[in-house]
């Protein structure tokens, strides 16, 4: 049954080496844990992807309760967290999973940088990855406004104080992404929650797809 | 598994790079020595077993551990203590110290960070070198074994130097009470300056816990409102035993439905 729909696509849109590109391929002995334990260094990467794909999920389930106002945020939160079932699981998979990924992502990026792995011809890869990076970065620090709680608005305040401090343009630079010069507040909120749920989200993506096809051109690199 | 028809394909997406330049497309794998494995699907099948029981310790620590949730922001409080997720705590840190901050606070914010993150994302045209082994490469292995260092260094500070106690306390959800401004013993609150700290709400603040749901009884009441407790020094109150009487099963009455 599924090999006739397959067929069925496959005469009409020739996807076989799509399906190649993306599946169709060996998997060399030096980065596989079955043959070598101390191979498991290659599984971060791959764990990375993994809590991402929780992140994006929890945090769509997240949005179904969810309101980015200054005075529903926090109770939604709470009613979230206290009310619904398995709201907490799900809130917790969400702020958690968001600690897991920066471990992940930091051991992900220490194997490649030891191995040396970023050498030639893998260098756009590694500033690839940098990117997602801060990305991820840029990520937690949104995320953490979202709740609206007294820690969420202290620390948001702080962060607004080192963004004004940019030489030049701190001032600009802050009502951009604040909302206003001086108030952290509905405005800053509203935003937050955009750049957290839009902007960022996108660069991700673009930035995890430009990654991964990256790596299926090049393989991964060989043994030391 | 089936694979391919036999067709042309229009393109592979693998494009060969010119033979005249240094190859970049890698080996194929059985030029490695060793044995290569299926990615599809008995590789995956594995990595997907991987999942399961990292997903299994995941869930464990989510059941474990409740999302912390402090009271809704409350701008007028003044003396919340503000701390970042742990993985900022480092550069929370940096701009601590003194050459760090005020008029150097460009060097703190900007500099330091700057050098470090652009020195991590330019790596590759940085240390350029054949070499793959840290060993053979001192330079970078320094460098990122220094930055690590101070990495943790700098957290540790952060977290040595935190009053935990304070933080715990001041971000505590406070169960909301109607409180009668009328009644006796809040009159009493009012008049002994009780309010200042501990808020018209009652509901604490900036170090000072609140009122309601103490869970303390009348006599352990009146105990810290003549000695004092923690930072509230002794002598606070100062009107007669009669007061303080009424004043201590007033808060011990106070809790929330």
């Amino acid at each position: 049954m599924l090999n006739k729909i397959y067929d069925w696509v496959d005469e009409r849109l020739d996807i076989t080496p799509l399906w190649r590109d993306i599946a169709d391929h060996e998997v060399p002995e030096h980065v596989n844990p079955a043959h070598h334990f101390s191979a498991f260094v290659y599984c971060f990467g791959g764990l990375t992807f993994f809590v991402t794909v929780i992140q994006i999920l929890s945090g769509m389930f997240l949005t179904m309760y969810y309101v980015p106002d200054i005075k529903n945020a926090w109770e939604s939160v709470y009613y979230l967290q206290n009310h619904v079932a398995f709201g907490q699981i799900v809130r917790g998979m969400h702020h958690w999973g968001a600690s897991l990924v920066i471990v992940m992502m930091f051991l992900h990026t220490l194997r490649v940088f030891f191995q040396g792995a970023y050498k030639k011809p893998r260098e756009l890869n590694w500033v690839v990855g940098v990117l997602i990076f801060f990305v991820m970065l840029a990520l937690g620090l949104t995320g953490y406004l979202l709740p609206w709680d007294m820690k969420a608005l202290f620390a948001t305040k702080v962060t607004m104080q080192i963004i004004e401090s940019t030489p030049l343009i701190g001032t600009y630079l802050k009502t951009l992404i604040a909302g206003d010069p001086d108030i952290v507040g509905a405005q800053t909120i509203t935003r937050f929650f955009a750049i957290h749920v839009f902007f960022l989200p996108a660069a991700l993506f673009g930035l995890m797809a430009a990654h991964f096809v990256m790596i299926r051109k090049q393989g991964i690199s060989g043994p030391l | 598994m089936h694979r391919g028809k036999g067709m042309k394909f229009v393109g592979d997406s693998r494009v060969p790079a010119p033979s005249e330049r240094k190859p970049n497309i890698p080996k194929d794998y059985s030029e490695y020595p060793g044995k290569t494995e299926a990615f599809w699907p008995n590789f995956l099948l594995k990595e997907w077993m991987v999942g399961a029981v990292f997903l299994i310790g995941f869930l464990c620590l989510t059941v474990a551990h409740e999302p912390p949730l402090e009271k809704i922001a409350d701008p007028s409080d003044t003396a919340y203590i503000p701390l970042p997720d742990w993985y900022f705590l480092f550069l929370y840190q940096l701009l601590k110290y003194t050459y760090a901050s005020g008029p150097f606070n460009a060097v703190g914010a900007f500099i330091i960070p700057g050098l470090a993150f652009g020195a991590l994302l330019l790596a590759p045209f940085i240390d350029r070198g054949p070499e793959r082994r840290p060993s053979k490469r001192p330079l970078a292995t320094g460098f990122m074994l220094l930055a690590i260092a101070g990495i943790t260094f700098l957290t540790w500070q952060s977290v040595a130097t935190h009053d935990w106690e304070a933080a715990a306390n001041q971000g505590k959800i406070v169960a909301e009470v109607e409180i009668d401004t009328e009644a006796e013993g809040y009159k009493l609150l009012e008049a002994n300056n009780c309010l200042s700290c501990h808020g018209a709400e009652l509901t604490g603040g900036g170090g000072s816990p609140a009122l309601v749901d103490t869970g303390l009884t009348p006599e352990e009441v009146s105990e810290i409102a003549k000695n004092g407790r923690g930072s509230m020094p002794a002598g606070m109150f100062k009107g007669t035993d009669e007061e303080l009487k009424k004043l201590a099963e007033y808060i011990s009455g106070l809790t929330s439905k």
